[in-house]
């Protein structure tokens, strides 16, 4: 943190004191410093203080009393976001709500589960298991992502091919808006009467409410799941395969592609018995009943094979399962040990474009000087480029984030977006105009109003902010490299 | 078959310019269900029609909103694809774009998900005559608030919208509908118990002392879940879906006024069964007769969710339970931020919106 403290600074230390216990307020330096930054460390910011309550009823006084003094909240889950969504604000408050951390309740007749927001994406399911039941999104982070980040993100993962993505599968929320006041939205029904906030909420990352509550959706787990790998000789005939198994009338549970790059460090990581040699990599993956994935898998096996695949493994054990979807998990750290550091894109794209958009991001490679490894959730378009370079070295940050940029305007010239499901954040922000006019933006920034006439919450991040803002807040080094 | 968005557009700034508050109609199926009456200038967009794309491969339609559903459906069979939410078509004059605004999705709606689930993206005209796009044509997109997924339920008082596309489904290899003869509070029981086992379900509602169960998918997966399943395989019912999806069964007849409860799928079915019908696996339910607004939204807010005067009854009052001061306030801004002259349905949603 750089400059004079806000004026505000000592009431409201003061009055904080008032409403957390001691061990829940993080006031000094090397203590914050864990909360500096999200899964993007690029973006790094001291908070001015960090608060952890333990009960809704602590963090509503937060927000009463934040907003009576006017300063900034960012929420934060875990912390796993991947677009600095969650970086401090030098002159706010840093909410953190992974004390709130109890599943609350487990309906299996009506196949819900309400939580609170800092519980873990994974441990929804594995509380649900013994009911037979589970909740589908499953973002590679699931370990250590929280329910109420994945809410704030509208999160995905390898199966919201077949599943959806957060937004399809929760059901309501208790919402404490920027002035601590509590609203629930949703209901234990499929629709609410009025304006569906919860579609609006959900991805709103933290710009709109802090999320203190979801009731989430739970699904019978299939009774059996089956991965079908295939090895190709180029991308070009590994996006034909994926067409081809769409064509045939089957969703898959998921299906993904990694390319040569990405196969090698994933399969130095988990050993999952990966052809190193291939160009491109699919892991399809079937589930239903045990006849739905006995026909299913013989017939996209089939496919695969005509369609020229290398090499063609399909599990046979919930062991082999889950170690051939183990490098897939794992191939953002796996390609993280390939080069000092890594930046993650997440532009969508139409299936058809996938050679195409390919073939560029190679080329931009060479140009500029920096390797690429392609994860791609391929079922629905969702590239992963990562892009390895070295934050030592100013210039090939500099590099980095060009080439990230060339990436994202590519994804939206043919036909796609910026962001899949990492969201805008801080990091995205220069490229929401590339997907959204002038009025656009300016609708959006009416919805934020609308919910915060302050623009006190997560200020900075999500929405590029335009016009008649004078009293906005823009954060003062908004890069802080370091 | 053609663009009408700058007549569109023109009309919404001339109403702007007026004052003058229009109601938005296509293919006029849902005039007097779904929302209050609304007796300002009709504008109708029926004649900004036609698909515009259509890429069976990416699994996505992008439509005019004057589309109507037949169209779209008989364009996705060409391609043995169908519309996941299977709306109701109303002799064929529902229209995507009034299906969307009015959130309507028919039975296989719990598993294959609703017509707000689907939609990817829009192009919307507010009251502002400003035409704006949001999301897109691709599976996931999370960039910025998502205004198209808004639209649904919000009865055009948004906006107009003129182009949506969405997301598509393969049509099951399979389907076999199942028949079971019980009570209501047994159906429930058994729809929920059914929901939570990994059987291929697509459908399941009850009526007149009849459970019906649609199971639908691989042929293989089909045929073994009715064996294991039981009760009588029915065949050539499916008129009996489609006059499901389309409110045309003898239940759904005659001019008493029609309610809809959309509740906790597990709840105890309450009131006279022989005027109830369950759908969407317990999680709505339809109910004829005299009721007072506050008196069914008691009994739907003790089974977690709300109650609505669908068709008939008095169109002049509200026909949604009125949300408290909190909810209330924030749905007046978000209507202020997208029409601020109150333009488009005015009180079609709320009698204060
Ligand atoms: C290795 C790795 C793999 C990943 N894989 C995937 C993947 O497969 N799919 C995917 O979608 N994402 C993935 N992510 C990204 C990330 O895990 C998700 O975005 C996740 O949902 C973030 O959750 P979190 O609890 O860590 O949120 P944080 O990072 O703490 O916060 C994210 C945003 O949400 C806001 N927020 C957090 N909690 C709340 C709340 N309670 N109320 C309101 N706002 C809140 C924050 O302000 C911030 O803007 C991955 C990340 C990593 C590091």
């Amino acid at each position: 943190m750089s400059g004079t403290p806000p004026h505000y600074h000592q009431a409201l230390v003061e009055r904080l004191q008032h409403c957390l216990p001691a061990h829940c307020l993080v006031q000094d330096t090397e203590s914050q410093r864990v909360f500096d930054c999200d899964g993007l460390s690029l973006y790094r910011e001291l908070p001015l203080l960090v608060a952890l309550p333990e009960t809704v009823a602590q963090a509503r006084q937060v927000l009463q009393l934040c907003d009576e003094l006017g300063v900034p909240v960012v929420a934060r889950g875990s912390g796993t976001g991947l677009c600095a969504g969650a970086m401090p604000h030098p002159e706010g408050l840093l909410l953190g709500l992974s004390k709130l951390d109890k599943i609350i309740n487990i309906d299996p007749l009506a196949r819900t589960a309400r939580v609170q927001p800092g519980v873990s994406n994974l441990s929804i399911s594995e509380a649900a298991a013994a009911h037979d039941l589970y909740y589908a999104p499953d973002p590679s982070s699931q370990i250590a992502c929280s329910i109420g980040g994945n809410v704030a993100e509208n999160s995905g993962g390898v199966h919201c091919l077949k599943y959806g993505l957060t937004v399809h599968n929760i059901l309501s929320l208790e919402l404490l808006t920027v002035a601590g006041e509590q609203l629930t939205i949703g209901s234990e029904g499929l629709d609410s009467p009025g304006y569906d906030l919860l579609a609006l909420l959900t991805g709103s990352e933290g710009l709109l409410g802090i999320v203190v509550e979801v009731t989430v959706r739970l699904l019978p787990r299939p009774e059996q799941a089956r991965v079908i790998m295939a090895g190709f000789d180029s991308v070009a005939a590994a996006g034909d395969a994926v067409g081809a198994v769409i064509a045939a009338g089957i969703i898959p549970a998921g299906l993904e592609m990694m390319d040569r790059l990405a196969i090698q460090a994933a399969e130095d990581f988990a050993a999952a018995g990966y052809p190193r040699d291939a160009e491109a990599l699919l892991l399809c993956e079937v589930d239903g009943t045990s006849e739905e994935v006995a026909q299913h898998s013989t017939r996209v096996s089939e496919l695969f094979r005509s369609l020229g695949a290398s090499s063609l493994t399909v599990s046979t054990s919930e062991a082999q399962r889950a170690l051939l979807w183990k490098g897939r998990k794992s191939a953002f750290p796996a390609v993280g040990r390939l080069s000092p550091d890594y930046y993650c894109m997440d532009g969508t794209i139409p299936r058809s474009q996938v050679t195409h958009v390919l073939q560029e991001i190679s080329r931009l490679s060479g140009e500029y000087g920096l390797a690429v490894a392609n994860v791609f959730h391929a079922g629905d378009g969702n590239l992963h480029p990562l892009i390895l370079f070295d934050a030592s070295d100013q210039q090939q940050i500099e590099r980095a984030e060009e080439f990230g940029a060339k990436i994202l305007e590519l994804s939206v010239a043919v036909g796609g977006c910026i962001t899949g499901e990492h969201g805008v954040g801080l990091e995205k922000l220069a490229q929401m105009s590339s997907q959204f006019s002038e009025l656009e933006l300016l609708q959006m920034e009416d919805i934020k109003h609308a919910f915060d006439p302050q623009l006190n919450l997560n200020p900075g991040k999500g929405i590029p902010i335009l016009k008649r803002c004078q009293e906005y807040r823009a954060l003062p080094n908004r890069q802080q490299h370091e | 078959m053609s663009d009408h968005t700058e007549a569109i557009l023109s009309a919404v700034r001339e109403a702007g310019a007026r004052q003058c508050p229009l109601y938005i109609s296509a293919g006029g199926s849902k005039q007097h269900i779904a929302g209050r009456r609304c007796d300002a200038q009709i504008l109708d967009i029926s004649a900004h029609r036609g698909i515009i794309d259509y890429q069976p491969g990416e699994l996505v339609m992008t439509a005019r909103a004057g589309t109507t559903l037949v169209d779209i459906v008989a364009a996705l069979a060409a391609e043995n694809q169908i519309l996941p939410f299977e709306p109701p078509q109303f002799d064929g004059r529902a229209t995507l774009g009034g299906t969307l605004a009015c959130n309507l999705s028919g039975p296989a709606r719990p598993w294959y998900g609703s017509v707000r689930d689907t939609v990817l993206g829009t192009r919307l005209i507010n009251g502002k005559a400003e035409l704006l796009k949001f999301g897109g044509q691709v599976m996931k997109n999370v960039a910025g608030y998502d205004v198209s997924r808004l639209q649904a339920g919000a009865l055009g008082t948004l906006g107009i919208m003129t182009e949506i596309s969405i997301r598509l489904l393969p049509r099951p290899e399979s389907t076999i509908t199942l028949c079971y003869e019980m009570s209501a509070p047994e159906s429930v029981a058994m729809m929920n118990q059914r929901a939570g086992q990994p059987g291929p379900l697509s459908g399941a509602f009850w009526l007149d002392g009849k459970l019906y169960l649609r199971i639908s998918g691989a042929a293989s997966a089909v045929k073994h879940t009715a064996d294991l399943w039981g009760g009588e395989q029915l065949d050539h019912v499916q008129d009996l879906w489609a006059q499901l999806r389309d409110m045309s069964l003898p239940f759904f007849a005659g001019d008493k006024p029609l309610w809809r409860l959309s509740l906790n799928s597990s709840a105890l079915p309450t009131g006279d069964p022989a005027q109830t019908l369950i759908d969407w696996g317990g999680a709505q339910r339809w109910l004829r007769g005299e009721f007072s607004l506050p008196e069914l939204q008691r009994t739907a807010q003790s089974a977690g969710g709300h109650a609505t005067l669908f068709c008939g009854g008095d169109r002049n009052s509200e026909v949604r339970p009125t949300p408290g001061a909190l909810a209330q306030r924030l749905q007046r801004r978000l209507k202020y931020a997208f029409d601020p002259q109150g333009i488009l349905n005015p009180g079609r949603l709320y009698g204060w919106l």
